[in-house]
């Protein structure tokens, strides 16, 4: 057990920061009463998954993917562009969810007055 | 040109979703005609794809020139097919009777509700199309933003259902993307074909990736004990959201676990160290159970088909989780019949609640009186629901019984048919009071327009078509759809 704990957090700290942030953000989108205080959780999950692909990328001695007449044609030199590119578009996504989220908002707290859940539930009830 | 058919159907789309909101922002009318225009051609295509596809196998498209695995890859074999027919298909039938219903409900919005449904069409086709598992992410997205959008267009309460719907969404979406990430870790690539064949199945990341993508699709498909956004969503949506939504939304999320588990994973991976195919089996059991109960509590019409649709969708991942040819088939079989069904059910609801301005049971007392052609395709439907002969409800179920005896599951079995019974009690109280209660006289209760009643009547014959031509449907596209290795005997 020890040896687990020493590898993950001695030898793969980025992972442990992953699985950190994960479960934040799982942590507020479960645990917090605002709505708002839930769209950042969401937000921390999504950042979570998205810094996840960056290091899978991280090469430790790599260069940024262009040609380098230093290096040569040797993939181990240079970091992997693909994630990053996925990412980018990930990041998009992202964007696309929050934007769509807050116009929601904007719109229950025009109707009710409030964000939070349990009010909100109680308010819904006597509609 | 035929090798270019896979991907005119998105592009289609796209074009549909900027044009839309410029035409029609000053005439709602042009907007709708155009959106329906844009789902007949994408239907049309997807039905000449289909011959083509199944005349002459696989068709392969590299977008941008790029051959795969390098570049993205749209391949339309008979599973994709068989899923864009019914996407284009259902979409074709529900917005084409349902241009007042759309001005009625979002006044001055009618454009943009357009312009949504197209996105909404756009993701879902992709995602069927696609061969790239990052791409899937993309259209999974665009689908189910779309979706939020559409669900918050409806009653008071539909804002709050769209965003538990948003969050729950995007968990699942985030679940499968960091289970890909595995996937990529250990394989370097992003192309399904391409991945099947480099996947190891006892390395420990590929369960674990198994895991995340099963749990963060199940999210979207509403799998129980993840159900929990649909009831809310499926409500609280406007009319023709939800006979949008309703048939195809979870149907899709259906196609992306069976070709991600059947198709990329294999069984030695979801029967290997981890029971993912038992544990979907299991779960979708008590799904089907509870969804049926908990439609038979309700009193609020739409809701009470909200909870059938946990129930009907649970059923597919039965099949899914049984994993056996026969039990496969069945589950495809019911993604036909249960979208055919549903989008006949939810207009005949949506259509009738503005006149009798309420959704309660018993607004539905003698109503079959009134709207006879109506109510004729909405009873068969129910019927297909409970599943009897000879509609396409009982066929589909048969072949899943049939699947689980097969694998000697008696329980899955026994549950099936006791959630039968339950759907039984539900819609067969419905029947009941359309036909045998009396009218309340101070009804001015008219039949539904003949724009509407058209879409309508069709999916009630489509219905019971389905149950009479099941072994051709079988025999023309599930012996082809189903994954390497699985053969109905027969």
């Amino acid at each position: 057990m020890s040896e687990l704990l020493q590898e993950l957090i001695v030898d793969r700290w980025a992972y442990a920061c992953t699985i950190l942030l994960l479960s934040v953000g799982l942590y507020g989108i479960v645990m917090k009463k605002n709505l708002i205080k839930k769209l950042v959780g969401m937000n921390i999950l999504q950042g979570a998954v998205i810094l996840f692909f960056i290091q899978l990328a991280y090469k430790r001695g790599g260069t940024v993917p262009i040609y380098d007449v230093a290096f040569g044609h040797q993939p181990e030199h240079y970091i992997n562009p693909l994630p990053h590119g996925l990412m980018l578009t990930a990041i998009v996504v992202s964007v696309a969810t929050t934007g769509v989220a807050l116009a929601l908002l904007v719109s229950i707290h025009r109707r009710y007055g409030t964000l939070n859940e349990d009010e909100l539930l109680r308010k819904l009830r006597e509609l | 040109m035929s090798h270019q058919l896979p991907i005119l159907v998105p592009v289609l789309l796209l074009i549909g979703v900027v044009i839309v909101p410029l035409v029609g922002s000053r005439r709602p009318a042009v907007a709708h005609r155009l959106t329906v225009a844009l789902c007949g051609a994408c239907f049309a295509i997807a039905v000449a794809l289909t011959m083509k596809v199944l005349r002459h196998g696989p068709i392969h498209y590299a977008l941008g020139g790029w051959p795969p695995p390098i570049g993205i890859e749209f391949v339309a074999d008979p599973l994709s097919v068989f899923f864009l027919l019914i996407v284009t298909g259902i979409a074709l039938l529900v917005l084409a009777g349902s241009g007042p219903a759309v001005t009625r409900d979002t006044p001055g919005r009618t454009a943009s509700f357009f312009a949504i449904t197209l996105a909404l069409l756009l993701g879902l086709s992709g995602i069927v199309l696609t061969g790239d598992l990052f791409n899937l992410y993309v259209f999974l997205e665009i689908s189910s933003i779309s979706a939020y959008a559409l669900v918050s267009s409806g009653d008071a309460r539909s804002g709050v259902a769209a965003f538990r719907y948003l969050i729950l969404g995007t968990l699942g979406a985030s679940l499968y993307l960091l289970g890909l990430g595995f996937l990529y870790t250990v394989t370097g690539t992003l192309n399904m074909a391409d991945m099947a064949t480099r996947l190891d199945p006892t390395a420990a990341p590929v369960h674990i990736a198994a895991v995340m993508i099963t749990v963060g699709i199940g999210l979207k498909m509403a799998m129980f004990p993840m159900h929990k956004w649909l009831p809310d969503a499926y409500t609280h949506a406007s009319s023709t959201a939800t006979a949008l939504i309703a048939p195809i939304m979870t149907k899709v999320s259906a196609y992306v676990l069976i070709r991600v588990l059947f198709f990329v994973f294999g069984a030695a991976i979801i029967n290997g160290a981890l029971p993912i195919a038992k544990t979907i089996m299991w779960l979708s059991v008590a799904g089907v159970v509870v969804g049926s109960t908990m439609a038979v509590a309700q009193t609020d019409l739409k809701r009470m088909l909200a909870y059938s649709s946990v129930a009907q969708v649970a059923y597919i991942g039965v099949g899914i989780g049984l994993a056996t040819p026969v039990a496969l088939a069945g589950a495809l079989l019911h993604v036909l019949n249960h979208a055919a069904m549903k989008s006949c059910l939810f207009l005949v609801i949506g259509a009738v609640e503005p006149q009798t301005g309420s959704r309660n049971l018993s607004a539905l007392n003698g109503i079959g009186r009134k709207m006879p052609w109506t109510f004729a395709a909405f009873s068969a439907a129910a019927i297909a629901m409970v599943g009897l002969p000879p509609t396409g409800g009982f066929f589909s179920k048969w072949y899943l019984v049939l699947g689980g005896m097969a694998a000697r599951e008696w329980w899955v079995v026994t549950f099936l048919l006791v959630s039968s019974l339950l759907t039984a009690i539900y819609f067969f109280r419905l029947l009941e009071q359309i036909y045998a209660r009396p009218t309340p006289d101070s009804s001015s209760i008219e039949d539904v327009p003949l724009a509407l009643r058209f879409p309508i009547l069709i999916l009630g014959l489509a219905v019971v078509f389905f149950g009479l031509s099941n072994t051709r449907i079988l025999d023309l596209f599930l012996r082809g759809a189903l994954p390497p290795g699985m053969v109905i005997p027969g």
